[in-house]
């Protein structure tokens, strides 16, 4: 235990080597534990928050899918008195009724947050993209146009979507500059269908500063000799971001890829926010559809929107491992 | 070099640095438009200004701001607010640096279940969470306090933090941690007295965004918080377009002073925000 590197480069190798009946997985564990208890301990927190915040409530609210939980049956407390538990099993019947009930409400909004994932991402990635590709190159007054650019990351979303919700109302600026532009002025926060595009647009708006300082920093991570190698063998600029600004980005870009549709397909703010509870429900992502089950009713169903909530997750975790798979047969092929 | 006209490497020519700097600023303007929008209407003093926004720029005044100040629970939301966003940053940065840069210098067992693990965290909506999450702050005495929500807000920060800050310490070189362990430090001074001073971009963009995590959450806040002196900026705000009244000036006001410390902190850190960001994306 001299130097840390030797360790870290010795080790893996050494147990790989041995036979697994020699060294049973208890003297591994228990080698492993000699050699690296200070990193358990550095990870010891992050391990305890999230297991006490997040595991355990994900096995409890688990638990509640099976069950025919609402607010009214779950144990509480008013004032001094505890009302126990009362909810009762009902197996898989939340399932059954969310996905083929009597009022199939699941699958248009299914639909619509699938369509909400992909476009929200494809848009926000090539404008971050494009972007972060303009503002790599020599520009004047760059510091300024990545500060203004960078605002709608830096200002907090419930004041920003406030601003969107009286930009997009009937009489707002935008339909006054639509209007004197001799265009139609769409009901953006009533019409269903407008309300899917003025959702769209404002979470492109909220997503890409992010996407675009992410992308600038890969960008300035592929080295300047890669171009001046291209530059020389005679590729246009068109053939220089083909073949050398998206293989080169393609660590950072997979990863970004992957957080995008993630945190768009559990994007709570912006639909909440911008639309509230009124008459609004074709444009109710999953999860904020959970949240009306949840909050909008009385008594307030627990068992469904927490069945929702396991549903979108699974859709997710399905959605993860095809991804990853997919990016590492690319980078397979590439070797 | 180039034979068809007299421009070296990487040089544009006129046309192309028109076409660039009007991209550009269309897009910027695009981003800071609605910002400054509720700049402007927060200076309409009546209640419907909002609708005419000709009519403001004719009576600028600052007389929301006054309201809010004076007749509003402004400071106390912001003292609630700060609090609960400045003990997220402390809490959670230091905690995600931790286990970052276990992950990142060393290889014992479980590392990459625990990477899978921070990725898995950010997948869950908050619906599943919210009723199990707010029985175990009430069984802890925990609800309506800073401290449940704090950690509330690190189970949504810290896991893309630690991975960030990971990639980070990936790109210190390990030497300086050999040099540090050669010298007689244990891994934890090696770690608090080489490593996180070095680490200080990344840490800074960690902080940047745990901070704007807590500061703008919205969800969570207003069911976590029961008492009205508990609440934050984001729920408080709430309070002023309700079904009853919607006072849109006023609304816009506060707007403009909780955006403040934010650009205000965004500045600060702006500098490291792309090599911090960088180093985050390199490995996934």
């Amino acid at each position: 235990m001299t130097v840390a590197a030797s360790a870290e480069a010795a080790t893996p190798r050494r147990t790989e080597e041995e036979p697994p009946q020699q060294a049973g997985p208890f003297r591994r564990l228990r080698r492993s534990y000699d050699q690296f208890w200070y990193a358990w301990a550095m990870c010891a927190p992050v391990a305890v928050i999230l297991g006490v915040l997040v595991g355990y409530p994900l096995v409890l609210g688990i638990m509640y899918t099976f069950t025919d939980a609402t607010s009214l049956n779950v144990g509480h407390t008013i004032g001094v008195n505890h009302i126990p538990d009362t909810f009762s099993w009902v197996g898989l019947k939340q399932y059954v009724d969310i996905l083929s009930g009597p009022d199939n409400q699941f699958w248009p909004h299914f639909w619509w947050t699938i369509i909400w994932t992909v476009s929200c991402v494809a848009i926000t990635v090539s404008l971050g993209l494009g972007l972060a590709v303009l503002l790599n190159r020599q520009v004047r007054g760059r510091t300024l146009y990545r500060v203004l650019l960078v605002l709608p990351w830096a200002v907090p979303t419930f004041v920003t979507i406030f601003s969107w919700r009286l930009l997009l109302s009937d009489g707002g600026a935008v339909n006054h500059l639509l209007g004197s532009l001799g265009l139609g002025q769409p009901e953006w926060l009533s019409d269903p269908f407008w309300q899917k595009i003025a959702a769209i647009t404002v979470n492109v708006w909220v997503g890409v500063p992010f996407m675009m300082l992410s992308m600038l920093g890969g960008l300035q991570a592929i080295p300047g000799e890669l171009y001046e190698a291209a530059e020389m063998d005679g590729a246009s600029p068109w053939q220089r971001f083909r073949n050398v600004t998206l293989p080169g980005l393609r660590p950072v870009s997979s990863t970004l890829i992957l957080l995008g549709v993630i945190w768009t397909f559990n994007q709570f703010n912006v639909i909440f926010l911008l639309f509230g509870s009124t008459n609004s429900d074709s444009v109710q992502i999953l999860v904020t559809y959970s949240y009306k089950l949840f909050f909008g009713q009385n008594p307030m169903d627990y068992a469904g929107a927490a069945t929702v909530g396991v549903l979108c997750l699974s859709i997710l975790i399905v959605f993860t491992e095809f991804y990853r798979r997919w990016i590492r047969r690319m980078q397979g092929e590439q070797a | 070099m180039s034979t068809k006209n007299n421009r070296g490497r990487g040089q544009r020519g006129p046309l192309a640095s028109v076409g660039l700097h009007s991209v550009l600023a269309v897009a910027a303007f695009v981003a800071a438009f609605p910002v400054a929008w509720v700049a402007y209407v927060s200076l309409g003093a009546g209640e419907f200004d909002y609708q005419h926004p000709s009519r403001i720029a004719a009576h600028p005044s600052l007389a929301n701001y006054g309201h809010v100040l004076n007749h509003t629970d402004f400071f106390t939301w912001l003292g609630n607010s700060t609090i609960i966003a400045v003990g997220t940053t402390v809490v959670g940065v230091l905690v995600a640096a931790s286990a970052g840069y276990a992950v990142s210098r060393i290889r014992f067992l479980g590392r990459g279940s625990l990477m899978y693990s921070f990725l898995l965290t950010q997948m869950f909506p908050v619906s599943v969470l919210m009723v199990p999450l707010y029985k175990i702050l009430a069984n802890t005495k925990l609800l309506d306090s800073y401290a449940g929500l704090v950690l509330v807000y690190c189970t949504t920060a810290v896991p893309y933090c630690a991975w960030l800050l990971k990639g980070y310490f990936d790109t210190i070189p390990v030497e300086i941690d050999e040099a540090g362990r050669i010298d007689g430090l244990s891994p934890f001074g090696t770690f608090w007295r080489l490593i996180i001073p070095l680490a200080r971009p990344g840490l800074a963009v960690a902080a940047f965004y745990t901070f704007l995590t807590a500061w703008g959450e919205v969800a969570f806040a207003s069911f976590f918080l029961l008492s009205s002196n508990h609440y934050t900026l984001a729920v408080g705000l709430q309070t002023f377009v309700s079904q009853y009244n919607s006072q849109w000036n006023y609304l816009a006001a506060t707007g403009v002073l909780i955006a403040i410390p934010a650009a205000a902190f965004f500045y600060l850190v702006h500098k490291n925000l792309v090599t911090g960001l960088t180093a985050g994306g390199t490995k996934g």
